[in-house]
């Protein structure tokens, strides 16, 4: 395997709900070691993007490789070897709501890796911790944090095996800001430690400046344009100075109607 | 649109669905015998189908036993054929009532559970971060259900047919002032070993069907609390429904030619 394969690679992907056509010719290159930020209008297929690189959604064209193998030409055993290397945070937390917070960010760990019931929970009390969750915590049950606790609790489930590839999915929404700062941090720490690839979507565009190498922004199914960080304020592209200035006023039309 | 595309339409859908039921349970029940294998979740299962159901179920056998021997005594004692009673008792639950009672009171409690469980995990994403946690949700979620279904309900209906076969003998001793020992050797004599063990397969073949059917209709659920709701309904209905159907065509299989 040469050192310059994208880690992950999307060609012309698409992806129809009925007659909904989100995604309409979707290309992305993601180097390995990269941090990637996607940004985009609400519902433009943002975390449709992640679910399809996972396998949970079938994307109908185009074709997506990670490690340079299409994950739609993959055997039972490479399709648990490529799930394998996957963290994902989502947008919704996703606890498991029958298992305490320690149960959940140690699942993997204890479900798939084995790992002895002792050590696990240390590594979940340690992986709490660096979310700024205190032990007690841990034996919680998610229905009994705030929503922007289960997200600390999901961030910690989505590293905790430390996967070599990291999907977060707004990551810091429902956070304050000074948490928020604190969870960009730890991305951009999980990606030098780590090694970690990662790819977030995030609407926040002061978390964006600060965990991406590279951003993307997405509309109408399509990258309209990408690159690095530092490009985002001269990107010459009316759509993304529009998003990143929040302005109601441009090219991007809301599907609102005026009162 | 016309009648007759209408119809047509009706039964192509049919089709399809008894096509994706089928697909699913193929694909469920072969993740039943290969590995890995979630042994806490099965235990879990066991519980939760098995020993919480008993009380609901242990009721529901003694009551319709106490019944049956009451309408028994009514109905015979019209043509002095009372002796027959306890007879009449003990086959009627052991092959009829206790699996079926037993069946539908669980397809109830348990089909609803599962159905509402599985499709709450549905809409939070809950089953997609299972995915991602590389654990399998067919083997996590729906393997234990079915395994644990299909063992506990044959020990339920045991159960039930003891406690039913006890409603008869309290009515009759109690109430109807038959002897009691003279009932209990009654009720042995013409009884055989058939008698049982049919209605046994039939509790098992009953676990699976539910199980089956608070998955199916829990993990395919669409939309927000809606979605479950009706899920949980679906997986009521049908199981219920089924549960009949295939007792008839089980009674058929398992009595033939006598
Ligand atoms: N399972 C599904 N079935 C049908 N339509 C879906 C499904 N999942 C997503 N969609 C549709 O796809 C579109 C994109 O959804 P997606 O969740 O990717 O949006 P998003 O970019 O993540 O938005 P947001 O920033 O609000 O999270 C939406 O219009 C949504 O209605
Ligand atoms: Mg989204």
């Amino acid at each position: 395997m040469s050192d310059n394969q994208p880690k992950i690679e999307l060609t012309g992907v698409t992806k129809s709900f009925d007659d909904k056509h989100v995604l309409r010719g979707l290309d992305l290159t993601i180097a390995k070691g990269e941090s990637v930020v996607i940004i985009g209008g609400s519902g433009t297929g943002k975390s449709v993007t992640l679910k399809c690189i996972l396998g949970l959604l079938q994307h109908d064209k185009g074709t997506i490789k990670v490690d340079g193998q299409d994950i739609k030409k993959m055997s039972g055993t490479e399709r648990d070897e490529h799930l394998d290397k996957f963290g994902m945070l989502f947008q919704g937390s996703a606890l498991f709501d029958s298992l305490p917070v320690w149960r959940n960010v140690a699942f993997k760990l204890l479900q798939a890796h084995h790992m002895p019931h002792k050590e696990a929970r240390e590594r979940a009390i340690a992986t709490l911790a660096s979310v700024g969750l205190s032990p007690a915590v841990g034996d919680l049950y998610p229905a009994e944090l705030s929503g922007g606790m289960q997200k600390r609790v999901a961030l910690a489930r989505a590293i905790a095996a430390k996967p070599e590839i990291i999907f977060f999915d707004e990551p810091t929404t429902g956070l304050d800001p000074i948490m928020a700062d604190v969870i960009n941090e730890l991305i951009v720490k999980c990606v030098h430690e780590l090694g970690a690839t990662t790819l977030s979507i995030t609407h926040d565009m002061a978390s964006a400046r600060k965990i991406a190498d590279r951003i993307a922004m997405l509309h109408e199914g399509r990258i309209i344009w990408q690159g690095p960080k530092r490009d985002i304020d001269h990107s010459g592209n009316p759509y993304v100075d529009q998003f990143i200035h929040g302005r109601a006023e441009g090219p991007i039309r809301m599907q609102v109607r005026r009162f | 649109m016309n009648p007759l595309a209408l119809i047509g339409h009706t039964f192509l859908e049919f089709l399809q669905a008894t096509g994706r039921l089928g697909y699913f349970t193929a694909r469920a029940t072969s993740h039943c015998f290969r590995r890995p294998f979630y042994f806490r979740q099965i235990g879990k299962q066991l519980l939760d189908i098995g020993y919480f159901s008993l009380p609901v179920v242990g009721l529901t056998a003694l009551f319709t036993g106490m019944v049956l021997a009451l309408q028994s005594h009514s109905g015979f004692s019209r043509f002095d054929a009372e002796s027959a009673i306890p007879t009449v008792v003990v086959l009627s639950i052991t092959r009829e009532l206790g699996p079926v009672m037993a069946g539908l009171m669980v397809a109830g409690r348990i089909g609803a559970a599962i159905a509402a469980e599985l499709g709450t995990m549905r809409v939070t994403e809950q089953i997609d971060a299972l995915t991602t946690l590389s654990t399998n949700p067919y083997k996590y979620l729906i393997v234990p259900r079915l395994i644990a279904g299909t063992l506990v309900l044959p020990l339920l209906v045991l159960v039930a047919d003891i406690i039913g076969v006890f409603g008869g003998f309290l009515v009759c001793v109690a109430r109807l002032h038959f002897n009691a020992a003279n009932y209990i050797s009654q009720s042995w004599q013409y009884l055989e070993h058939r008698d049982v063990t049919s209605g046994l397969w039939k509790a098992a073949a009953f676990g699976f069907i539910i199980a089956l059917m608070g998955c199916y209709n829990g993990f395919n659920s669409k939309g927000g609390a809606q979605g479950v709701g009706t899920a949980t309904t679906n997986a009521v209905v049908t199981a219920s429904i089924l549960i009949l159907v295939s007792n008839y065509l089980l009674t058929g299989i398992l009595f033939a030619g006598k």
